[in-house]
């Protein structure tokens, strides 16, 4: 059945099933690839997108649920927040496979867009979620504070 | 298992250089696209029949793209621009006008130099291999393009230089590579071209030069197997035995057939596939397949029961892969004698991308889309499964979200299954092509097999009444990960694997009275190289079994180490070094500890010191890892650093909680709940030191793991005296 769901600002019709994962959703029929799979259980975060600005785990949303909320992908991600991360993230050189990454920088984005100076602490509770099998996790941790400098300088 | 032998390849090099069309290569970055680097922002269209290509590694676009081909596949290591940085400085091209992209599957041009006639990516290898092949690659251009230029000036090659990808005469004037390339090409090749000396390195070992691919990685670009869409593309996913070795008996597809989306259910030797016109309706529907499987091939033993079995046998004299001096004399007048066993879990690699392929097959050639990790391999299996020659395989390799192994596969069944489904819908479909893509779920992935295998190793170590190390007897139980591979005749010797006991054959330890015995075990359950292969676990028994006899002769951890490794200067070097920068001796806050472990693998020498805290309860958090590395040529230090910083998260996540177990032969474990990877919460932070080297480049892709996990067993030891020797650490608390 068709839904209309609202992403990166446009609104877009998918002919799916209503149990569908918004995952395989926005990746199959809307082609919005940078949004990845990586265990289908809400477990690694590889899949993050923003629900009404919520970091949300795409792969166990069904698309029946997600009504008239704002879908925000990594391809629709900006602001100041946005910006830092991925330049810290080029900067600091943290992908190595660089498949969990775009979930790693939406859940990044989110936590300095609500903390902008966050300590360590703060990071492993806002990041916890997001798995990284290369374990960059030491250079994720230096970016995000690297950001946090960036925008407050 | 297919016989592997290497037919003449496609294609040849012709000698004096070719002008090449290029097709794929040169099409800018775009779905199913391996090419990053500055065509990943501009994504310049393709220019066409301009493209040059020197030899099979460099291309020279007419805008001065200089495209590297990567022969490895680069699966988060680095290695695409550590080939391309090689090209690169040899070339005297500047990096912002480097791009990558990986080779086509032809072992002719691309094998592995370390392999023979296998082109493949593992054993810490791209860089120590392709080291002198790529820098050649770079100069033998260099060369050609300076040629040219003085032949456009009238004037000889000795009035040309060339830095940073200009070509400047004597006189001022300037020349890019794009404006000569043409020309260039057409030149003879140089047999011999000069190499600079390493004073002379602009890339090589230069501090913060980005990878290539970072920036794509920072946006999600498309560039794995996941994000590849062929027109008319079918989504399969496979229901796979859930004992190893089963096969199915009948199945009922109604329940499947019924999902909105699917279009086929087809019987293949793997299993049952589930064909879908996308992604979710494949999965969802492959659940509800109900079939009947016969078990009466399968493995339908349990780990405990493997684990009885395996230590039963440490018990009894096991087959000789090493013997100096007389241990057993040794031991029986030793002062005391340390006796400890080891028990190591099947462990899965869990790539972050699940395993994935794309296939196409018209009835005479096939092509291929995937992290290919052993082209060769997957071109034979491929051409093996559908009647068509190897040279009629072409496979585009993608980039990998990560393998640590998984991808490197001695039977290829992860391109051999999409073969399979192929050739089946060949034939139902009357011939027509028909684009296929295989799609695991976490799932698959965790209960696939392909494991790290189990270990059980038993070992006795004596020391005399002075605190010397007079003998050590080293039994090792588990299965060959190569025997019935085509990797056997080159790695398996005297039925002894080598991967079973390397890190303990040969050991560097000045041990006088040494016997290591192997009891190699058959299970059912397919074993694989996971990041750093059998030093996963050798590495952690000889690393914790020296702090056991540090402790039992009174003797400093790392005092014992440069004791019976002063013949062994690499080790020490990096020994020292890291025992330096950790602070090796000064104190510690109250509740921490340190541990020191030091490892070679893949010839290069990593060692570690560990610090860890404890909590009120008595659990520990590994927070500080100090790493000192000795890889010979640092080409890429940032790289490198990043590769210790992986290795080791690698190593202490999977020693923290990982193990995969069996019960009645089917895995317990499914996915990230029950086989939780290491998390930010549990990394430590990491300081890596190199040590300056002018020894030919190793490997640094596992050699960052092995010693990991014994540091910080070690750690744990030192503050608690608790030992860990069952592996992971969460089974302490059962004892």
């Amino acid at each position: 059945m068709a839904f209309q769901l609202k992403v990166n600002g446009d609104t877009r019709a998918v002919d799916v099933d209503g149990d569908t994962p918004l995952l395989w959703a926005l990746r199959d029929e809307l082609d919005l690839t940078d949004t990845k799979f990586g265990c289908g259980i809400a477990m690694c975060g590889a899949c993050t997108v923003y629900v009404d600005g919520f970091p949300t785990r795409s792969c166990v949303t069904m698309v029946d649920s997600v009504g008239d909320s704002e879908i925000t992908t990594i391809d629709g991600l900006e602001g100041k927040a946005a910006e830092a991360v991925q330049k810290a993230w080029n900067d600091l050189q943290v992908p190595q496979c660089g498949y969990c990454q775009s979930g790693q920088i939406m859940a990044a984005a989110s936590l300095l867009a609500e903390t902008p100076k966050p300590s360590d602490a703060d990071i492993d509770a806002a990041m916890d979620g997001n798995v990284c099998r290369c374990a960059t996790y030491h250079r994720i941790r230096a970016a995000i504070h690297r950001a946090a400098d960036m925008m407050e300088g | 298992m297919t016989v592997l032998k290497n037919k003449a390849d496609t294609l040849s090099v012709n000698r004096r250089g070719f002008l090449i069309a290029m097709g794929g290569a040169g099409a800018g970055l775009m779905i199913g696209s391996s090419l990053i680097g500055k065509a990943a922002e501009a994504a310049t269209p393709a220019t066409g029949a301009a493209d040059v290509q020197f030899n099979p590694f460099v291309i020279v676009k007419p805008d001065n793209t200089v495209v590297v081909l990567s022969k490895h596949l680069d699966k988060g290591q680095g290695t695409a621009s550590g080939l391309a940085t090689l090209v690169a400085d040899e070339l005297d091209a500047a990096w912002d006008q480097v791009e990558v992209t990986f080779a086509p599957a032809n072992a002719a041009l691309y094998n592995n130099l370390q392999w023979g006639p296998y082109q493949g990516t593992g054993g810490s290898s791209a860089i120590p291999n392709s080291f002198m092949q790529y820098r050649k690659a770079g100069a033998t251009a260099k060369a050609m393009l300076v040629e040219a230029a003085a032949r456009r000036w009238g004037t000889t090659a000795d009035r040309v230089t060339v830095r940073e990808g200009v070509l400047t005469h004597s006189s001022g004037e300037t020349l890019a590579f794009g404006d000569v390339a043409a020309e260039a090409a057409g030149l003879p090749v140089p047999e011999d071209p000069v190499l600079k000396t390493p004073d002379q390195f602009t890339l090589i070992g230069k501090e913060d030069l980005p990878r290539l691919d970072v920036k794509p990685k920072t946006v999600g670009a498309p560039i794995f197997t996941l994000d590849v869409k062929r027109d008319g593309m079918l989504v399969a996913a496979i229901a796979r035995s859930p004992k190893f070795g089963g096969a199915v008996a009948s199945f009922d597809a109604t329940e499947a057939k019924a999902v909105n989306g699917v279009v086929d259910v087809v019987q293949i030797p793997a299993g049952i596939a589930v064909l879908a016109t996308s992604t979710w309706p494949a999965l969802k529907a492959k659940d509800l397949l109900d079939i009947e499987w016969d078990f009466s091939a399968a493995e339908t033993r349990g780990t405990d029961r493997i684990l009885a079995e395996y230590r039963s046998l440490a018990g009894t004299p096991g087959q000789v892969f090493q013997q100096d001096g007389d241990s057993e004399a040794a031991l029986a007048g030793a002062a005391q004698v340390i006796e400890s066993e080891f028990t190591f879990p099947f462990l899965a690699h869990a790539p972050m991308e699940p395993l994935d392929v794309v296939i196409e097959f018209d009835g005479k050639t096939a092509e291929i889309w995937t992290g290919s990790q052993l082209q060769t391999v997957d071109q034979y299996v491929t051409s093996a499964t559908l009647g068509i020659e190897p040279t009629d395989v072409k496979i585009n390799t993608l980039w990998a979200g990560g393998s640590f192994g998984r991808r490197a596969i001695y039977d290829s069944h992860i391109v051999g299954e999409a073969a399979q489904i192929a050739k089946a819908l060949h034939l139902k479909n009357g011939g027509k092509k028909q684009p296929i893509k295989v799609q695991w779920s976490r799932e698959d992935d965790i209960k696939g097999g392909y494991y790290r295998p189990m270990y059980v190793h038993r070992v006795r170590a004596g020391i005399d009444a002075e605190g010397r190390l007079v003998g050590w007897h080293h039994r090792i139980v588990g299965q060959s990960i190569l025997t019935g591979t085509p990797f056997e005749a080159a790695l398996v010797h005297n039925g002894i694997d080598h991967t079973s006991v390397e890190g303990v054959m040969g050991s560097p330890y000045a041990i006088p009275n040494f016997t290591g015995e192997l009891h190699t075990t058959k299970v059912g359950v397919p074993g694989l190289w996971w990041r750093a292969v059998g030093h996963t676990h050798t590495a952690y028994v000889m690393e914790t079994m020296l702090d056991e006899i540090a402790a039992a002769a009174g003797k400093d951890p790392v005092a014992l180490r440069r004791e019976l490794l002063k013949d062994s200067p690499r080790h020490l070097g990096v020994l020292n070094l890291a025992a330096e920068k950790a602070g090796w001796g000064t104190p510690l806050p109250a509740g921490k500890a340190r541990g020191v472990a030091v490892h070679k693998s893949f010839e290069s020498y990593v060692a570690q010191v560990a610090e860890v805290s404890f909590d009120a309860e008595g659990d520990f958090k590994v927070d500080r890892v100090v790493c000192a590395v000795d890889c010979g040529v640092a080409v890429n230090p940032d790289n490198i650093r990043a590769q210790m910083e992986g290795g080791i998260g690698y190593g202490i996540g999977h020693a923290l909680r990982n193990e995969i177990t069996l019960t009645d032969g089917e895995v317990d474990q499914s996915n990230f709940h029950d086989y939780e990877p290491m998390r930010i919460s549990d990394m430590p932070t990491v300081e890596t030191h190199i040590l300056a080297s002018a020894a030919a480049p190793t490997g640094v892709g596992e050699p960052g793991t092995p010693p990991a996990a014994p540091a910080v067993a070690n750690a744990v030891f030192s503050a608690t005296g608790e030992r860990l020797r069952t592996l992971p650490f969460s089974k302490r608390s059962l004892g």
